[in-house]
Formats: structure tokens, C-alpha cells, sequence
């Protein structure tokens, strides 16, 4: 297992008129080369709950472990944690600030005290993998266009190799090619280099396409931890936490009141289709 | 970790002081302030103590947090009692070297630090008890009579709201800077004096870039509103006093008077 949350509570400014439980006892594990979907309306401490995962914010309570060891030991070294778990945080084209492209990315993997050509080599990977072509390598990065400036920082993050790559709604604000071209990406990264990924997203539709296993957080707790389906079966718990299943999930059961004999399961829509031919195929035709 | 600075932050806790009008605050702070320098004796600092310490019960704000707000000043706070301690001139009473400290010395380096103790909770008090749309609200009431001789009140007073929203806005987004540099492997805590600095270039770019997007989009926003400056606007919320409010002049007249007196009966030898 290569994360295990045991019991974490987070509190914001403790013992002030500002006290705020933000996530409450979150216990999960996370298997190597998972694919996660974290979703949660917002406020429900999706944001806080990754900050946990690289050690940016240290649990009020409770134990993280990572590939085995405990991350609050005196001993554990956070900044190898780091490196190893990747976070790419909502807007992060916010973070650019160098004066190319290229250094830009390459800031990460510096920082892990690699030499220069191993850095380079690096950067340049990283920005091979997110699409960016070679003629935007010198580009300031604040001439680029909102779509490049984001696939930017990605390859920020990934260029320091991570296990674990965590992204707080990547799409955000994105137009929907920009948005399938990052979320198609990611999906590749996942199925080529085996890394664990862990997708916050409001998107249910996006979680629907790649998540194996989806993390509902509602008001700072874990209510639901199963597979993709199991959890959009259950949307009208979902609809309660201001959630929803996605649309073609709707489709299907309305499908499925209608008296059609439909499987109410399907969540992409490429499944709903392959169903919806297959009845119409057979010989029953419904009922 | 930045979160922690509280000075010039509102503490909401629906007091009676929190409900108090601006304007009675504002007064009510900046003639504290110069009651602090109105007196030399003992006694004068019995009657400041009082006054402070109620206030600071009235208001409900936890003493630790007011107590937290000194922090940031602690460093001007230990140089003027210091420079007080041994630069005083008089009788020696404890001399090591050339460092003497006199009796005189003792005095006026205790009493300078505590009315700079006073003056910082005091005005912070304020800025506790009221929140800063509030706070320039009762600042452009006070100061209106000055638009006669060309003071821009209303501009002074929206640039001071404007900047003051802006604060817990950039404290934030430095925040979220830090941790996502952070997240990239860079370190602001440990080297020396430069590397520490040039840590701070990925920080401070995004930032200033983050500042100047605001700017513009607030600009922005006040335009598509048709906002031209303070001519003919009328407010929402207009400030009216209520007869709290003029309780609460009275007992600041009230204490000043006893403040001056205190500082009279010490001229003629009295006290």
C-alpha cells in the first residue's frame, strides 16, 4: 500500500473565533498505480485533504504513511516526500515566474540538487509529455495562452518524476478541447509510467472516464470510498451532498423507467451507447 | 504559517464594543493615544490601566490573541527601552563598563515601554472591533469638513478600504505561492542571508503578477459599476448615532478629564 491516511483530523486556527474542523478521521489507503477521483462540493476539505498527502500542512491528529513509512516521524525528510508526490494545485499558471519556459520547468527538478543536463533532459521530457512543442521552449511563460500556460506547470510538477501525482481540478476554467487534451494526457501518463494519480474535480464526467475508485468528501469527511460505479449507482445520496452522477447515468435510469431493459450502471457515455445498440440489437426489444 | 500575523485583523465576537459606531472608536483611539502622553506619574498609569483593561473586557476579543499582535512589534518595543535603559542620563545605580543604568533611566525606559505597549493594544483594539469597511466609513464621516480646503476625503478613504481588503487577499495568495513552490521542491527557511533572498524570486513574481491582475480586474469591476469617485453618491448604510454612542462619548470625556486632571494636580504638586 503506498498511502495510508490513519485518522486524520485537521483544525484551522485552533482555539480562536476562527476555528474551523476542516476534515475529520479520513482513513483510506491508496494501492500503487491507482487512479483516483476525489469529489466534494466546495468547502467539503478536498483542497486540505491533498495538502496532507506531500506534508504541506500537518494533521492536527492522526498518522500518513507513505510506501510504509510514518511522514510525521522527526526523522522523515518531507521534501523527499515531495518530490515523490507530486501536487498540482487549482490555477497553478499562477505559479509561473521565471523568465522561459524551459527554466520554468526545470525549477522543480533543480531543486532536487540534480545537475544541470540531467535537469534539462528532464524538463525537456516533461514538456514533451504535457504537448508543449519545441518553438514555445524560450517563450515567456506569461505570453502563453491560458491552455499552454496550465500544460506548463504541469510539466512543472511531473518533470520532478513523481510516484504520486495529485491534481486540484486541472480543467478548471479550460475550454473543452484544452480540457480533454490535459485529462487525455494525464490518462497516457497514467497507463504508460504506472504512477498513481489522484484526480480532484468537479467534473463527474471527467472522474466517470478514468477514475478506478472515486472519494466523496462531504462537510470535511470521507462518506463514500468505492469503485467508479458503485458510488454513481448511489446518486441520489449524491444529489443530497449537492452532487450528481453523470449525465448519461440519468439518461439510462430515465431510459430504464421508461420500460426499456437497459443496464442503469453505465457511466461513460461510450457504455451507454454499446447498451442502448446492444437492446436494440436483440431480439427482446425491451420488456 | 502567514496566517498567523493578527495585527489589523477583525475579530468578530458581536460585543458591545463591535456594535459601537466608527466614528466613537475612531475618536475614542486617537484621543487614547494622546491621554498616553498627558501624564508622568504613577497615578496617571492606574487610570490608563483601568481604562484599557475594561475596554479589552468589553470587547470579548481573547487577551492571548491581542497579546499575539505585539509580536510583530517586539523589536522597535525592545530598542526604545533599551536605548531608554542606558541612555538616560543621571545617578548611576548599576554600571558595568561603560553601560550604567541610573535610576532615572529605569524609570522612563519601564514607563516608555509600557505607554508603547498601551498605544499598540489600543490601536489594534480598534482595528478588533471594527471591521475596515466600517473603519473607513467612520474615517470619511470624521474628515468630510476637509473636502472645503481640497482634500480628496472620499478618494483617501476608498484607497484605504481598497488597500485594506487587499491585505488578507495577498496574505492568501502568498500562502498558496509558497506551498506550490513548495510542492516544487524550494525551500524558503534554510541558507544564508542571499540564498535565502534569491529564495523569495519565485514567490514575489507570482505575486506582484497576482497583485497588478487583481488591480485591474477590481478596476474592472468598479468601472462596469459606473463608480466616478464620491460626487453625488449616496451610501447603503449611512452612519447614524445612537444613544449608545453617545454613552460611549461621554465616558471618553469622561476618562480624558480624569487623564488631564491627574496631569494638572501632578504641576501643582499634588499627586
Amino acid at each position: 500500500m503506498q498511502i495510508i491516511f490513519d485518522n486524520i483530523n485537521y483544525v484551522y486556527s485552533g482555539g480562536t473565533a476562527f476555528e474551523r474542523h476542516a476534515i475529520r478521521d479520513i482513513s483510506f489507503s491508496i494501492e500503487k498505480g491507482e487512479f483516483i477521483g476525489l469529489i466534494g462540493h466546495t468547502g467539503s476539505g478536498k483542497s486540505t485533504l491533498i495538502q496532507h498527502m506531500n506534508g504541506l500542512i500537518k494533521a492536527t491528529s492522526g498518522h500518513i504513511y507513505f510506501n510504509g513509512e510514518d511522514i510525521y516521524e522527526p526523522k522523515y525528510k518531507l521534501r523527499d516526500l515531495r518530490s515523490k508526490v507530486g501536487l498540482v494545485f487549482q490555477y497553478p499558471e499562477h505559479q509561473l515566474f521565471e523568465t522561459t519556459v524551459f527554466k520554468d520547468v526545470m525549477f522543480g527538478p533543480t531543486n532536487l540538487g540534480l545537475d544541470k543536463l540531467e535537469a534539462e533532459l528532464r524538463a525537456y521530457e516533461a514538456l514533451k509529455m504535457v504537448g508543449i512543442g519545441d518553438d514555445l521552449l524560450e517563450a515567456s511563460p506569461f505570453e502563453l495562452s491560458g491552455g499552454q500556460k496550465r500544460r506548463v506547470a504541469i510539466a512543472g510538477v511531473l518533470a520532478m518524476k513523481p510516484e504520486v501525482l495529485i491534481l486540484d481540478e486541472p480543467t478548471a476554467g479550460l475550454d473543452p478541447k484544452g480540457r480533454d487534451d490535459i485529462l487525455e494526457q494525464i490518462n497516457k501518463l497514467h497507463q504508460d509510467s504506472n504512477i498513481t494519480i489522484i484526480l480532484v474535480t468537479h467534473s463527474m464526467e471527467d472522474v466517470a472516464n478514468y477514475a478506478d475508485r472515486l472519494f466523496v468528501m462531504n462537510q470535511g469527511e470521507l462518506v463514500m470510498n468505492h469503485t467508479t460505479k458503485e458510488v454513481f449507482s448511489r446518486y441520489k445520496d449524491l444529489e443530497k451532498m449537492q452532487l450528481a452522477a453523470p449525465q448519461v447515468t440519468y439518461v439510462m435510469n430515465a431510459l430504464k423507467d421508461k420500460g426499456f431493459a437497459v443496464p442503469t450502471d453505465a457511466t461513460t457515455v461510450t457504455e451507454a451507447k454499446n447498451a442502448i445498440l446492444k437492446l436494440f440489437n436483440s431480439p427482446y426489444r425491451g420488456k | 504559517m502567514i496566517r498567523d500575523i493578527t495585527i489589523g485583523q477583525y475579530y468578530p465576537t458581536n460585543s458591545k464594543l463591535h456594535r459601537l459606531d466608527p466614528r466613537v472608536k475612531l475618536s475614542g483611539t486617537f484621543l487614547f493615544i494622546i491621554s498616553l502622553f498627558l501624564f508622568k506619574s504613577f497615578y496617571g498609569y492606574i487610570a490608563v490601566t483601568l481604562f484599557l483593561f475594561t475596554v479589552i473586557k468589553l470587547s470579548k476579543v481573547p487577551f492571548r490573541f491581542i497579546v499575539k499582535g505585539l509580536k510583530a512589534v517586539i523589536v522597535l518595543l525592545l530598542f526604545t527601552v533599551i536605548f531608554n535603559l542606558f541612555l538616560t542620563p543621571g545617578d548611576p545605580i548599576f554600571s558595568l563598563g561603560f553601560l550604567k543604568i541610573s535610576m532615572e533611566g529605569l524609570r522612563s525606559a519601564s514607563f516608555m515601554g509600557i505607554r508603547l505597549t498601551y498605544l499598540i493594544l489600543g490601536s489594534s483594539l480598534m482595528t478588533f472591533t471594527t471591521t475596515p469597511n466600517q473603519l473607513t466609513d467612520g474615517l470619511e464621516n470624521l474628515l468630510w469638513p476637509l473636502r472645503h480646503i481640497k482634500v480628496p476625503v472620499h478618494e483617501i478613504s476608498m484607497m484605504m478600504s481598497i488597500a485594506l481588503r487587499f491585505i488578507p487577499i495577498l496574505l492568501e495568495e502568498t500562502d498558496k505561492i509558497m506551498k506550490a513552490q513548495m510542492a516544487r521542491g524550494a525551500d524558503f527557511e534554510s541558507g544564508g542571508i542571499i540564498k535565502r533572498a534569491k529564495s523569495l524570486i519565485p514567490l514575489l513574481v507570482p505575486l506582484f503578477v497576482s497583485a497588478f491582475r487583481r488591480a485591474n480586474d477590481l478596476a474592472m469591476a468598479m468601472e462596469a459599476r459606473c463608480y466616478r469617485g464620491g460626487e453625488g453618491r449616496t451610501k447603503m448604510k449611512p452612519l447614524k448615532y445612537k444613544s449608545k454612542d453617545y454613552i460611549g462619548y461621554l465616558v471618553l470625556l469622561l476618562y480624558l478629564a480624569t487623564v488631564i486632571a491627574v496631569g494638572i494636580l501632578e504641576k501643582i504638586g499634588v499627586l
